[in-house]
């Protein structure tokens, strides 16, 4: 069972030590990847998720960042106290990451053809000529039309879609386990990102890797990912099987996001809201962070932290009135009127 | 009785001299904006979708002539406001407003909440003193923020209540006419909802119509009456929103809906995927411009550009499919 799980974050932990005070990013997240499965976590700005992904590559930059507690077990052995020499021996050759923007992670000043070959020479210890052969393959398999010509353009010569293929191609040049993609959609076009989207289920079939797929966008995990990280303020509140969530949200903010997309079937309807803001991580509500949009929210809700506990059918779920809490809920709501 | 058209369009083109050389020799255009025509009537919103570079944006802000068009005829209310002069546009303003996309960057930080919101209202002699100060509580009021807000400056909110200052700040004048530009794409989703249903509510209440732009399809679909298609500079399709999504006759309209992530997994969708980018627009393909991505291309679509024909009552396509 255990051989099983590529990438498991264990009571991940990172602050950021600012001016204004101390961010509590991310807040004792937990979660694991198993091999060749995609895994999606969702949530609104500021919920931790690129965090998290960060912290994975151990890309965060420190100070101001600190995980301050936790483990990222990769393959069985911990990232975070492997030194800088080896974490770069990891990077872009086991795990790789696709960022958002397509515009700005790119060299401006170097052949697409060079960024790709960089990665290979460096991980996979070929000479020049054939990191360039597998340059070359690599955009063919991304789609990329005449890539022997491409190999030699300019970043700025590519359109968006492009670049983008082009970043993928970067990633999956060194075939890592895990590709981290941040929002690899968000800045492109619906028909660009229905490409790559299919592009990276192909080849995610095609190589054997493992999907961490960060995203904003519902109908993206929808399409890519069998299992659901939903994030809120730094915290895990649930995670379920795709069809579950989509099917029977158990937490309510995942319930209100859920309907507050608005449709493109049936009959208009007036859009649902959760009323209020995201909150900000200075400064985090007491309690369940979620309640004070919360609909359902009772006394203790703004009193004491849930945690996360696992409820029936492989589900877990941060909130007080769901899975084994509402007995003991309802004793401290007692003992309150009292 | 007919209903009231507000803004009608004809024929709007608007293309851009590409310069080259010391000379500044124009070797070609961008055509932004080649031939597009549509109205909106009062009350209503017409959506507007397309890919990035299709010409969405310059298509409004040829029409509220802040960016003065090539060619075209712009009637608002039946009036020709090409023939208008200066003054005349200065005084047509206040009827037709904007939201823009980025809540961040659409306010000057500098200034208060009443004096961004006032600005439109001192600006064309509408408020003034106290009067000014009643009509920015009153507003910030309509769009759900609370009058005491009236000092602060915009760096105090966040990204969604910026969004209803920019708002505010578009009906201060009572306009007609609101172009909003991807008013919630830089939003997040919890917040999204609440920004559209405050746009639903405000136009149920002052009749206000609405030329709403977005690549979000479900949002247009979700608040507009009518959509109309962009791509590269050309209107392919228009027609009422439950129809052109249940419905749609272009093929790139296809596409573009079918590509759309939908929210339940259950629900696997043969998708049609659009092979290579969209061509540039300096240079687009004779005939049809989509030929270069179609399934259907038929001879005919590589020399003969298809016209915006109705192929049933309100629903406009312009593909040679259709021609019957």
């Amino acid at each position: 069972m255990g051989k099983r799980k590529l990438l498991e974050i264990k009571d991940l932990t990172v602050k950021f030590f600012t001016e204004d005070g101390t961010v509590n990013a991310v807040e004792r997240v937990s979660f694991d990847i198993e091999k060749e499965e995609t895994l999606g976590v969702v949530g609104e700005s500021g919920c931790g998720k690129s965090v998290t992904a960060l912290s994975v590559m151990r890309l965060l930059p420190s100070p101001p960042a600190k995980i301050t507690s936790g483990k990222i077990l990769f393959e069985g052995e911990d990232l975070l106290s492997k030194s800088e020499a080896e974490m770069r021996r990891i990077r872009g050759n086991l795990i790789s990451m696709v960022f958002q923007e397509p515009m700005t992670s790119l060299n401006p000043v170097f052949t697409i053809g060079h960024q790709i070959s960089e990665a290979i020479v460096l991980h996979q210890k070929l000479s020049k000529k054939e990191a360039r052969e597998r340059a070359i393959e690599m955009l063919r398999l991304v789609g990329i039309p005449n890539p022997e010509k491409r190999y030699w353009e300019y970043p700025h010569q590519l359109s968006g879609g492009m670049r983008q293929r082009v970043m993928i191609a970067m990633a999956l040049s060194c075939s890592p386990k895990l590709l981290i993609a941040d929002e690899p959609t968000t800045a492109l076009d619906v028909t660009i990102q229905a490409q790559i989207l299919d592009l990276i289920e192909r080849l995610k079939e095609k190589v054997g890797m493992s999907v961490l797929m960060i995203t904003h966008d519902l109908g993206v995990i929808a399409e890519m990912a069998k299992r659901v990280v939903v994030m809120y303020a730094g915290q895990v509140v649930e995670e379920s099987p795709c069809e579950d969530i989509f099917e029977n949200p158990l937490h309510p903010y995942t319930a209100g996001l859920l309907k507050s997309i608005p449709k493109l079937e049936g009959k208009k309807s007036r859009l649902h809201v959760i009323e209020g803001n995201v909150p900000n991580p200075l400064n985090f509500p007491s309690g369940c962070r979620f309640h004070p949009r919360c609909f359902e929210a009772k006394k203790i809700c703004g009193e004491k932290m849930p945690s996360l506990v696992e409820v029936e059918g492989n589900r877990k779920v941060r909130c007080f009135m769901r899975g084994s809490f509402p007995e003991e809920v309802l004793a401290i709501e007692r003992a309150g009127r009292n | 009785m007919k209903e009231q058209v507000v803004i009608e369009v004809q024929d709007l083109v608007k293309w851009y001299p590409v310069k080259v050389g010391i000379l500044q020799k124009v070797a070609g255009y961008v055509k932004a904006v080649d031939g597009v025509s549509f109205s909106i009537k009062r009350s209503e919103t017409l959506g507007l979708v397309g890919e990035s570079g299709c010409g969405k944006t310059t298509t409004a802000r040829c029409m509220l002539r802040l960016t003065e068009p090539t060619k075209g005829r712009i009637f608002f209310e039946g009036k020709d406001i090409m023939k208008f002069d200066r003054e005349s546009m200065r005084k047509l303003r206040p009827r037709m407003q904007v939201i823009f996309q980025d809540p961040y960057s659409s306010l000057n930080p500098r200034l208060t909440v009443k004096e961004i919101i006032g600005e439109a209202l001192t600006f064309h002699g509408i408020a003034r003193g106290r009067e000014l100060e009643d009509r920015v509580g009153e507003l910030l009021k309509m769009v759900g923020l609370s009058p005491q807000h009236i000092k602060r400056f915009p760096h105090e909110f966040s990204g969604g209540q910026r969004q209803r200052i920019g708002i505010a700040r578009a009906l201060a004048t009572n306009p007609d006419l609101i172009v909003c530009d991807e008013p919630v794409s830089a939003l997040d989703v919890s917040i999204q909802s609440q920004i559209l249903n405050l746009l639903e509510d405000l136009q149920e209440r002052l009749g206000v119509s609405y030329l709403f732009i977005a690549h979000g399809l479900n949002v247009v679909k979700h608040i507009s009456h009518r959509v109309g298609v962009m791509y590269l500079g050309k209107l392919v399709e228009i027609a009422d929103s439950e129809e052109i999504y249940k419905n749609p006759l272009h093929p790139y309209t296809q596409a573009l809906i079918s590509a759309i992530p939908i929210p339940d997994p259950k629900r696997k969708r043969e998708k049609i995927l659009l092979e290579g980018d969209v061509p540039s627009p300096i240079n687009p393909p004779e005939g049809c411009r989509f030929w270069t991505r179609c399934r259907y291309v038929m001879d005919i679509c590589r020399h003969e550009e298809p016209e915006l024909l109705e192929s049933a009552p309100g629903h406009k396509v312009a593909c040679h499919l259709y021609k019957c």
